[in-house]
């Protein structure tokens, strides 16, 4: 026999999924939009570059610049559009967009290789990069200078001569190739995960009330409590059904390893929804229209989201805006999910992570059951 | 043309200046267009030129010599007179490794204990870089701050020997537009088209939504006031608004944050006016097709805002991304303009670059516009 | 008529009609149905005289106010207004004429001049005639004071007015008014009705008014009977109510209880409708004369029969009972409770205790120490015109909104701390539809049952007798949105009643029914209340207030008079109104408290 609190905390639930799966304005948040923003995100957001389109300008006839044009042609990730014959067609192509980088060898730069014997002469070569994507610039010049660096190694084996006194002898674990997907794909578990139920929880109380049913619900023996666990739970429920999915396309179509414990990334997973249903319930507590509960969720997530250290790294930024960042529950869930997919974290690791959003979630709960009492009307 | 409807035209510019009126009322007096306008628009400005940044700067690393010597510190010394790290030093490689797994440093680098015997050797001595690949993006940076500091290093060392360093090919590096490879600087000038998707499509279809749900429309209609007017009511306001928002963009991005304004501020201002009208189309567009506030405000954020944020280059390099979705920026308006400003902004006026851009902006504002206005007769249906 | 007198120069029935509406089709889709708003419906307004349209909630008065308006386009048929057609000359049209729709058309964050003022620029009013107007109208309206109030902050009688304003800154010479004195009180409503009469009279201005108030249908020269999309009558109004001339009577019944007798009167042959009023029962018969059988009756020995003037509402209830061919009278919910008879009023224990009872929003006081007792088994009238504060009372009772000061007590607790288990006694049903509209009908009261903490075989009884005494079964798996008005108000009520409360809370439960279905709502209360269910309700249908057992009127926070129905209308008794009405009384208080 079920206690009568039970009961109601039962058809609660069930009457809020009811609503969710049948209302077509709540249908079209919870499925449409997270699976194409998935399919986007995973293949938009890279930071590498695939196809860098460049041009050569060759004043030097000799063999061995071609040497150096044909290392640039292997490299898969570099793409020749155009031979200049004059300096002045440099600009244009750059300023047009049509190449990032030219690669200008001077007129003596076989001679000068060739002349040196023991001691040999540096040959000039110039790399001219359109700066505007600074990031942009920057990958494609470090690409530029490891091909440069291995011609130069190759070179002076052939010849017999002494490489550099000290070379770098890099390895980069947890992500060997550095692949930016394996950063960004893990990520939208939790930017996502956070759009759901904040949308859902934010607007499941302005649709009440708009409705004109809030106030139905709050003359029947349901206590304020019950209805704010029955206005919680399916937030939570579908952010974790959400989740799961989101998880297994990212491990099976994106293929990106999860080396770490499962059972701590549910833990995370759990305790951070617990914080976004806070603050969505927040949000609802504020909000009397469906709209209003859109754009609060809207002005929350933007933030929330530049400021997890999705896209852009949290140690860039200044210190102040550090600091805001202890309050965004998804920095410290980006933070797991990176941690438990690529480094094969566990619970020892991920304590830090999970405290602050105990901490925000409950706050958050707290905060928006106080004003659900206080602004009945 | 009937005589009775040129004569309705008469009193057209009256009708008009009312309705602008009216928006711009409407604007400063609701919560949510302020939030929209002003407060949003001014966060992501700090956010992005304060706070969001891809360049990594005093990126934590630890640096291990198993044997130090003169040699080590002289590498060592080179590491910490760079900016782009700040150094510890843990006692020994395991407590560098577990460092690095707990994240409070991004690298290790690690001098074996026979660094200076094999500094002399023919084959060199390894200098040991690890990274935290989990941000590849970082980890790259780091390796090619490592690489920079590595042969300055050599070169420094070569002079001081009164030696020439072996290197066949020395690549001099020219970075044009942005020399100091700030971030900031292609990042600001790209919340132009933000601010500007936010206020012309966004703010826009909600506002036209409004009037729709409230019935305040029903009431317009049963005037002499014809349905161009009504929408060109609104597109003067928001365009208003929405320039409003260009110029804080572009004074605040010039003045606060040092973004050079390379090319005509002109053809900037014509080029945002393009891309504002094609936003204003596709507010407009969405609010015919959704009378609603919520419906209207979700299909402005999934079709306009986060395309304009990720498949318009104004972070990720659109270039970089697979065939398939490269095909479907062709169709997010904000592509073409976020390439116009970066251009203006740090180029300078580029034909090759403004012109088929805003010649697509154009297109775009004619099909959103044309869709409006064949969409809105003057009917509740 | 004044209307008629002062246009009788040009002999307004030998005009051309203003608008003319011929063989008019109009159908929606909602979902998969298509929902047949107009149905070949024709007839023509003549001009300078006030046209009424009427009919209850979904008869099709809007879509034919925005047909006539051009603001849709019909599926057959024409609409012609000032001898332009609205559907291809719209644009001309709607220069032409004045439309004011349901919810006025007002930008709720201008203010009263701004809003004039975009109106008078859109309708090219010249500036320099515009004082002058602008005075006429804020003088007509009395919104000389608040022309610097935000729309949205007036109350709805103010909004009705400057929507009524905006519409006329330039005179029109067809003004269309959808609704406009839904949900309004009586004296906005009544200076409403002064406001179009004089136009008419001065102006010659031609009105067609659409309305859900059957009572309004007196004040118009011409009235078009429109019941679910289909003209059911048409013509002056004094001519329709002739025809019930010498159905009507009154049964004076001092020595029973009115509502018993008026229940067994309902279910009896040549009855149409049966109505307490004050102290007597209003009867309509099917035929002239009252009939033998029914004199006979045993309940009705000794009780005096009085021939009554038959109303216009009389009219419309015959028409549809004789349309649907057996009137469906609701069973009554066999109750196990013990029914204190009504009579007993004053022994009964008091129910709910309110006492000095005050609420304040800022400055602003919307209830100003109001006491009032109710007692088991009765039925409390709340009434009072728009922002009177007796919703801020309602709620409070509720427990919905706290109290600022003062005491209030139902079933000796304050609903707003006691235990939840306190609010399984009452039933509540609000104003607005506010059962859920995209789950189905049994969905909503399963829901319901259980909130209201129902489980095993009662929760499976409750429901079946819901659905059994509602008619609600046929409906179960339909969406609670989809209904027709009439179910969602019954759908309403179930969910209210489905625990048993002791207590009902009734906020403006009848509001855009059509005569029928409120009858049957207030037959199904009457039951409630002989059973010693205690009923709380607000209304704004001052024949209503005559149902209760004794009522409070409210205005600006404080109340009042409180009595029964009788000692109410006694007080406004005076040489001009010898047999006051409801509305009299009512009008005469708030206008002396003002």
């Amino acid at each position: 026999m079920l206690t009568p609190t039970l009961t109601r905390i039962i058809a609660l639930i069930v009457k809020e999924f009811l609503a969710l799966l049948k209302d077509p304005k709540s249908r079209s948040v919870l499925i449409g939009p997270p699976f194409i923003q998935l399919i986007v995100f995973g293949y938009a957001a890279t930071f590498e570059l695939k196809d860098i389109p460049y041009a050569v300008y060759n004043e030097d006839r000799g063999a061995i610049s071609r040497t150096l044009e044909a290392a640039f042609a292997g490299a898969p990730s570099f793409r020749r559009v155009a031979t200049l014959s004059s300096k002045a067609e440099m600009a244009p192509l750059i300023d047009s967009r049509k190449v990032l980088l030219v690669i200008h060898i001077g007129q003596r730069f076989s001679d000068r290789l060739l002349s040196g014997g023991n001691s040999p002469v540096e040959a000039p070569m110039q790399v001219i990069i359109d700066g505007r994507n600074s990031n942009t610039a920057m990958v494609a010049m470090n690409y530029v200078r490891s091909i440069v660096d291995q011609f130069n190694r190759q070179w002076m084996r052939e010849r017999g001569q002494a490489g550099m006194p000290a070379f770098l002898e890099s390895r980069a674990w947890f992500n060997p190739n550095l692949e930016s997907r394996w950063f960004f794909v893990p990520g939208i578990i939790g930017m996502l995960a956070l759009i759901t139920t904040i949308l859902v929880t934010a607007m499941t109380v302005a649709r009440e009330r708009e409705q004109g049913t809030f106030d139905q619900l709050l003359v029947t023996p349901l206590r304020p409590a019950e209805i704010l666990l029955g206005k919680t739970l399916p937030g939570f429920l579908i952010g974790m059904v959400q989740g799961t999915v989101i998880l297994l396309i990212v491990t099976l179509w994106f293929k990106v390893p999860l080396l770490g414990s499962l059972p701590a990334l549910y833990c995370g997973l759990a305790l951070f929804l617990l914080s976004g249903v806070g603050v969505g319930l927040l949000i609802s507590s504020l909000a009397v229209t469906q709209q209003q509960g859109l754009l609060g969720a809207f002005l929350f997530v933007v933030p929330a989201i530049t400021l997890s250290g999705f896209a852009t790294p949290i140690a860039n930024m200044p210190p102040i805006v550090q600091a805001i960042t202890r309050i965004d529950p998804l920095r410290y869930f980006m933070v797991i999910l990176r941690k438990v997919f690529l480094e094969g974290a566990g619970f020892d690791v991920l304590a830090h992570q999970l405290w602050p959003m105990v901490l925000i979630g409950t706050t958050a709960l707290a905060l928006a059951s106080w004003l659900f009492r206080h602004r009945m009307y | 043309m009937t005589p009775r409807t040129n004569a309705l035209r008469k009193n057209g510019v009256m009708r008009l200046r009312a309705l602008v009126n009216k928006e711009f009322l409407q604007i400063v007096r609701d919560p949510s267009s302020i939030a929209i306008a002003f407060l949003m628009p001014l966060f992501l400005l700090l956010l992005f030129g304060y706070g969001v940044s891809l360049d990594a700067d005093h990126v934590p690393i630890a640096f291990v010599a198993e044997q130090p010597s003169a040699d080590t510190r002289d590498f060592e010394a080179s590491l910490l007179g760079s900016h782009y790290f700040s150094v510890v030093h843990p006692g020994s490689m395991p407590e560098a490794e577990q460092a690095l797994r707990e994240g409070t440093v991004n690298a290790i680098v690690r001098l074996r204990a026979n660094f200076g015997e094999r500094l002399r050797r023919p084959d060199g001595a390894p200098i040991q870089a690890i990274v935290n690949g989990v941000d590849a993006n970082t980890a790259r940076l780091t390796l090619g701050y490592l690489e920079g500091t590595w042969g300055n290093w050599l070169t420094r060392r070569a002079a001081s020997n009164d030696k020439q360093l072996n290197t066949p090919v020395i690549m001099e590096q020219r970075i044009w537009f942005n020399s100091e490879l700030k971030s900031r600087n292609f990042l600001v000038p790209g919340l132009v088209a933000i601010i500007m998707t936010l206020i012309g499509a966004l703010l826009t279809a909600l506002v036209m939504a409004r009037e729709w749900e409230r019935g305040t429309l029903e009431a317009l209609l049963v005037t002499p006031a014809t349905m161009t007017e009504i929408l060109l009511g609104k597109i003067i306001a928001y365009f208003v608004l929405g320039t409003g928002g260009m110029l804080m963009t572009v004074g605040l991005a010039v003045w606060l944050f040092g973004v050079p304004l390379r090319g005509s501020f002109w053809l900037l201002w014509a080029c945002a006016s393009l891309f504002l009208l094609a936003a204003l189309g596709m507010g407009l567009t969405i609010s015919t097709l959704a009378r609603n506030q919520f419906v209207a405000g979700q299909i402005a954020i999934v079709g306009t805002f986060l395309p304009a944020f990720l498949l318009s280059g104004f972070i990720f390099d659109i270039e970089s991304m697979p065939t398939a979705v490269q095909a479907i920026t062709h169709v997010v308006v904000a592509r073409y303009f976020v390439s116009i400003v970066q251009t203006l902004f740090l180029a300078g006026d580029v034909w090759a670059v403004v012109l088929p851009n805003a010649l697509a902006l154009l297109l775009m504002a004619a099909l959103f516009l044309g869709v409006t206005w064949r969409k809105s007769r003057k009917r509740l249906e | 008529m004044p209307g008629r007198l002062a246009g009788s120069l040009n002999m307004p029935d030998a005009d051309p009609p203003i608008l003319v509406v011929d063989h008019l089709t109009k159908s929606f889709a909602t979902g998969k149905q298509r929902i047949q708003a107009l149905d070949e419906v024709s007839f023509a307004v003549a001009p300078g005289v006030i046209t009424g349209l009427i009919g209850p909630d979904g008869a099709g008065k809007t879509t034919l106010m925005r047909l006539a308006a051009g603001l849709l386009v019909p599926d057959s048929g024409t609409v012609s207004a000032l001898g332009l057609d609205a559907t291809r000359d719209s644009l001309a049209v709607q220069a032409a004429l004045g439309y004011m729709p349901q919810r006025f058309g007002l930008y709720e964050d201008l203010t009263a001049q701004e809003n004039l003022d975009l109106y008078a620029d859109l309708q090219g009013v010249p500036k320099e005639s515009r004082k002058d107007r602008y005075a006429e109208l804020m003088h007509m309206t009395g919104l000389q004071p608040f022309v610097n109030r935000l729309a949205g902050r007036m109350s709805g009688g103010m909004k009705q007015k400057l929507g009524l304003a905006c519409t006329l800154v330039r005179p029109p010479r067809l003004l269309l008014l959808d609704e406009p004195t839904v949900g309004v009180d009586p004296v906005s409503r009544r200076e409403l009705w002064a406001i179009v009469n004089r136009l008419v009279a001065e102006s010659g201005m031609s009105v067609l008014l659409s309305t859900a108030y059957l009572d309004e249908a007196e004040r118009c020269q011409d009235v078009i009977l429109l019941h679910e999309g289909k003209v059911l009558d048409r013509g002056p109004p004094a001519r329709m109510s002739a025809r019930m001339d010498g159905r009507a009577w009154s049964v004076v019944a001092p020595t029973q209880s009115l509502r018993a007798l008026q229940m067994t009167l309902t279910e009896t042959p040549g009855v149409v409708d049966a109505l307490v009023q004050g102290e007597q029962v209003r009867i309509v018969t099917t035929a002239r004369g009252f009939p033998e059988d029914l004199a006979r009756r045993p309940e009705m020995a000794g009780n005096p029969i009085v021939p009554v003037a038959p109303r216009f509402e009389d009219v419309f209830v015959d028409m549809l009972r004789s349309r649907t061919e057996s009137p469906e009278h609701p069973r009554h919910r066999p109750t196990a409770r013990i029914g204190g008879d009504n009579s007993a009023c004053d022994e009964a224990p008091v129910v709910i205790k309110v006492n000095e009872l005050v609420r304040n929003f800022g400055d602003f006081r919307a209830v100003d120490g109001v006491s009032f007792d109710v007692r088991r088994g009765e039925i409390f009238g709340l009434l009072g015109a728009n922002g009177a504060g007796k919703s801020t009372t309602f709620r409070m009772l509720c427990g919905l909104l706290p109290a600022s000061s003062g005491h209030l007590e139902v079933a000796g607790l304050d609903l707003r701390h006691a235990a939840a288990a306190a609010r399984e006694r009452i039933g509540y049903m609000s104003q607005k539809f506010s059962q859920y509209t995209n789950l189905s009908v049994g969905q909503n009261l399963d829901f319901f049952a259980s909130a209201y903490g129902l489980a095993g075989k009662r929760h499976r009884e409750q429901q079946e007798w819901a659905e059994e005494e509602f008619d609600l079964g046929r409906y179960r798996h339909q969406l609670a949105g989809d209904l027709p008005l009439g179910y969602k108000q019954r759908l309403a009520m179930a969910c209210a009643l489905m625990h048993g409360p002791d207590i009902l809370f009734l906020d403006e439960p009848t509001s855009g029914v059509d005569p029928l279905a409120r009858r049957e709502f207030w037959q199904r209360i009457n039951a409630l209340a002989l059973a010693g269910v205690t009923v709380l309700v607000t209304t704004h249908f001052m024949e209503e207030a005559e149902y209760c057992d004794r009522l409070v009127i409210m205005a600006a926070g404080r109340i009042l008079n409180m009595g029964d129905p009788a000692t109410i209308k006694a007080a406004a008794r005076s040489r001009e109104h010898p047999q006051p009405s409801m509305e009299d009384a009512f009008i005469k208080l708030v206008e002396n408290a003002a």
